[in-house]
């Protein structure tokens, strides 16, 4: 009994452990996924997530550890972003052809999910710091932290309300595409990736090459349209 | 591949570095896609172009396919990110119900919105779509 006391002990130290937890927790949540014809209800963050949750609460396990393990999965998300650039080179003649839309639906859909997520949460009397959370919430999480604190939110709340919208856009642009009878690949993979960011751009690269590549230009223009239309509607703004 | 991958850290350290230098309001990766944007196009153009480890459209080969192999599995990348839930449980219960309704309404309507004007400018601009139906 105590040899297995003392591996647990020494296994609770390394990364090794947790690391492999999640990668092992996303091989599942992706073989289920791809089980179920990729239904956009079987999500694959949301389900490897849940597993590791799981996992950590059983063993008595806190975020901090955790993350020691997991951080070099959650280093890659930066050369990640970066690589969204071949695909958007690969698609650049349907980019150029479609600049007007992307410019219109950039700004129309960056003011929509800013002025709808404070006004909804506002009616509902959520204080000042809990807008400024919200607001920034389509976008991908750095960019939104850093807009979140700049403009009297709280940081962490934000990074979980990201995670949140993009698991939940990533969840509904189908069937939400679907009956607004929206087909256009660039259309519908603009949009995820405008509402819900990577993890929206991941759902759209599930689907179609080209989503994908709309989704990854939205992502980060959304991004800068939000850093440029958030302190401008503080401005403005009545709350 | 490894040469790719160093590539795509290079960008990302060059971007970080820029961002800092110029004071720019947006997060080292994203200016890190510019610039291999900005590379990648540049290459392409070449005024002498070899033929050999290319993709078709011009992108060098182990980029195309380093590149591809990690935005496949972009999703995994999220997990950690989602896991940090736990940490926030006790916000979400005291404000959970106007920060769901917030966060369902906004989505939906800015996902539509996005949407319908792209699809709206796309026929007033009468540019078709050429890509496949998704």
């Amino acid at each position: 009994m105590t040899r297995v006391t003392d591996i647990w002990v020494y296994l609770a130290e390394k990364p090794l452990l947790w690391l492999t937890v999640t990668l092992a927790a996303y091989a599942l949540a992706d073989w289920l996924s791809a089980r179920a014809d990729r239904h956009p209800l079987a999500n694959p963050v949301i389900i490897a997530a849940a597993l590791v949750i799981v996992a950590l609460k059983l063993s008595g396990t806190d975020f901090t550890s955790y993350f020691e393990g997991a951080q070099f999965v959650h280093f890659m998300l930066g050369p990640a972003t970066v690589a969204l650039a071949v695909p958007l080179v690969e698609n650049l003649d349907r980019v150029r052809k479609a600049a007007l839309p992307i410019l219109l639906a950039l700004f129309a859909g960056s003011a929509t999910a800013i002025v709808s997520a404070v006004a909804v949460g506002w009616a509902l009397g959520a204080p000042r710091d809990l807008l400024m959370s919200l607001a920034p919430k389509s976008v991908t999480t750095p960019i939104a932290m850093g807009l979140a604190e700049a403009l009297g939110g709280i940081p962490t709340l934000t990074a979980v309300l990201v995670i949140t919208t993009g698991v939940f856009g990533a969840m509904i642009v189908t069937p939400l595409m679907d009956a607004l009878q929206c087909r256009d690949p660039a259309a519908r993979g603009f949009a995820v990736g405008l509402a819900a960011h990577g993890i929206g751009t991941a759902r759209a690269f599930q689907v179609n090459e080209v989503a994908g590549a709309f989704a990854g230009l939205a992502m980060g223009l959304n991004g800068l349209a939000t850093a440029l239309l958030m302190p401008l509607l503080d401005h403005l703004a009545i709350w | 591949m490894i040469p790719a991958i160093s590539l795509l850290l290079l960008c990302q350290l060059a971007g970080e570095a820029l961002v800092r230098l110029l004071d720019l309001p947006l997060p080292g990766p994203v200016a890190g896609l510019v610039l291999l944007a900005l590379g990648l196009v540049g290459w392409r153009n070449r005024p002498r172009r070899a033929a050999s480890r290319q993709s078709a459209d011009g992108i060098p080969k182990p980029v195309h396919d380093t590149a591809h192999a990690i935005l496949r599995n972009l999703s995994l990348l999220f997990v950690p990110a989602a896991v940090g839930i736990v940490q926030q449980a006790d916000v979400l219960v005291a404000h959970g119900v106007a920060l769901v309704a917030a966060l369902v309404v906004s989505t939906i309507a800015a996902m539509a919105v996005a949407a319908l004007t792209f699809k709206l400018a796309r026929r007033l601009t009468g540019s078709q779509n050429d890509g496949p139906q998704s």
